[in-house]
């Protein structure tokens, strides 16, 4: 082999396709091997929409049946979950462990890292939905026609979006061992006044105000939106969404930059 | 852009690193050339890592040049054609060896065959086991394959055999022979200086991130130049002082003497005629430890 073949030889690019296609399949595959990272993601959902929500097998609100309302809130309970543990811790261990370094110091295009933490926590968004209309269909019947089922996923898909960016967010900014505990500091009391636990007219009044200020909300208005509920007007919802996105992604900037400077 | 084969592989031009006051790299410029196995040393907070960071492109220069393959290592086109081995705490535990190595594979437009990487690395035995169920060894070997997987042209390998037995040792060692043999250029770190002196083709030593001195090991021994005589002689003290190119005499408990020389030829020839009864003779050259030691302590840091 010729000198000059060898070093002018490796200057094109590889199919990017192909490596966005893999970063994703092997993101998905790591979070689905990791048992503790998919039972506590499905975990939480499944026992407090079964807890919660199923439990009342016979009551009725806003003229169906409350297990069939509360799936609508705990299918985003459930995809906000797998956003902001899947994103947020994994990349604060993978950052905090040295393994975010080596993959920047290989060629791996930046977005296809980013691109398939989205991917797999959209994967377990909706496998979580699914689990959950599987277990409402089985406790009460039927609940959902299968075009309900398809809207609700998209929401879910469209949805999870600000929440994967708050994931980035905290996993940028947290230390791997502080990440479970700081992220469900935001997780649980955004569920909880966000209305995901329990319809948001069941509040105090004050907390309402203060849902109303929540992507946790927005997230759940489209939900119930997309199961016939009445709601405020879907744009509105997907307005403040989108704004925390690109509020959450600015910060994102932010704090990139700034460890960037320190490196 | 052709890069001839008289081009060097990589370029740092008087790259200085300042964290606020502190200054990491202080105006270092060096090459690495195809084929060459250049080992960075250092003591702990010289710079070796600033350095290794700012030539993958982890961080930038406050002033200077680094260009690998005349592209800077920022942009990705200049890291199509390089490959890593870092210390790393932990990576992904719930992926095969043979899935990472897939992975990192398509990040390349032209990566070495799987199976060639997996048995470089010696790792074919093993390709179907979560990295989690590694050994420590294996793990570090493991790493390496991901360095391999772009069939580089220049390798940055970190501490490459922390933590694996001799025989891992020398057997990576051995494949690191053969990549330069094959023209990668290679950049190697390493606390453990037998493994610079047995691999380098070439080494730069960093102090206070400076470049203090550069050369072959053999290079740099020479720099320093001292045997040490050792001997069992009755020839009293101050008379040992006054021999020609003495530079110290220690007295060890055991009764024998310790003279430190870079002259040994000269001095054994005005000692030996004055003690027929001398014995227990014993000239050893510099160790490359010594002169690493020598080296780096030379300079006093320019900074605190």
């Amino acid at each position: 082999m010729a000198t000059a073949a060898v070093l002018t030889a490796h200057t094109d690019t590889p199919s990017q396709l192909r490596v966005y296609l893999k970063e994703a399949r092997y993101e998905l595959t790591k979070l689905a091997r990791n048992r503790s990272f998919t039972l506590s993601i499905t975990g939480f959902p499944v026992i407090f929409y079964l807890m919660f929500a199923s439990m009342n097998q016979h009551s009725i609100y806003q003229g169906h049946l409350y297990a069939r309302y509360m799936l609508a809130g705990y299918a985003c309970f459930g995809a906000m979950g797998s956003a902001l543990f899947g994103i947020g811790a994994g990349l604060s261990h993978e950052r905090g462990n040295g393994w975010l370094e080596l993959k920047r110091a290989s060629p791996m295009p930046a977005g296809a890292y980013l691109l398939a933490k989205l991917l797999a926590s959209i994967c377990f968004g909706l496998a979580i939905t699914l689990l959950l209309v599987g277990l409402g269909t089985l406790l009460s019947g039927p609940i959902l026609s299968l075009y309900e089922v398809g809207k609700l996923l998209l929401i879910v898909t469209g949805g999870i979006v600000p929440f994967a960016s708050l994931g980035l967010l905290l996993g940028l900014a947290m230390p791997p061992n502080a990440a479970p505990g700081i992220i469900n500091l935001f997780y649980l009391p955004m569920s909880f006044c966000g209305g995901l636990w329990m319809p948001i007219d069941a509040l105090p009044h004050w907390l309402q105000q203060v849902a109303h200020v929540l992507p946790s909300y927005y997230f759940s208005r489209l939900a119930l939106g997309a199961l016939g509920y009445s709601t405020a007007s879907p744009l509105t919802s997907w307005s403040v969404l989108v704004a925390y996105t690109f509020a959450l992604l600015g910060l994102c900037g932010l704090v990139f930059r700034r460890s960037e400077a320190r490196a | 852009m052709p890069v001839s084969a008289a081009e060097p592989i990589a370029k740092v031009r008087g790259v200085t690193k300042r964290y606020g006051q502190q200054v990491a790299l202080d105006n270092i410029s060096f090459e690495l050339r195809r084929g060459e196995i250049v080992a960075l040393l250092g003591p702990n907070g010289a710079g070796k890592t600033t350095a290794i960071r700012t030539l993958l492109g982890l961080t930038r220069q406050t002033s200077g040049e680094v260009l690998l393959f005349g592209r800077s290592p920022i942009e990705r086109a200049g890291r199509l054609r390089t490959g890593v081995m870092l210390q790393i705490a932990r990576m992904p535990e719930s992926i095969r060896v043979r899935e990472h190595i897939d992975l990192f594979r398509s990040y390349y437009p032209h990566p070495l065959p799987a199976a060639e990487v997996l048995s470089i690395a010696g790792l074919s035995d093993i390709a179907g086991k979560l990295f989690g169920d590694l050994s420590g060894g294996q793990k570090q070997r493991m790493l390496f394959a991901l360095a391999l997987c772009g069939d580089p042209d220049l390798l940055f390998l970190d501490e490459p055999t922390l933590g694996m037995d001799i025989e891992a040792r020398r057997a990576l060692w051995e494949q690191v022979r053969l990549l330069a043999a094959r023209g990668k250029t290679v950049l190697l770190t390493t606390h453990y200086l037998p493994e610079a002196e047995a691999l380098a083709t070439r080494v730069l030593l960093l102090q206070a991130g400076r470049i203090v001195a550069q050369g072959t090991p053999a290079e740099l021994k020479g720099r320093i130049q001292t045997s040490t005589i050792k001997c069992r002689t009755t020839v009293p003290e101050a008379m040992l002082r006054a021999l020609p190119g003495v530079s110290e005499v220690r007295l060890e408990a055991a009764g024998s003497v310790l003279l430190l020389t870079s002259t040994p030829e000269t001095l054994l020839r005005a000692l030996l005629p004055l003690d027929a009864d001398l014995h227990g003779l014993e000239v050893t050259g510099t160790a490359f430890e010594d002169a690493f030691l020598a080296l780096t302590s030379r300079q006093p840091p320019a900074t605190a």
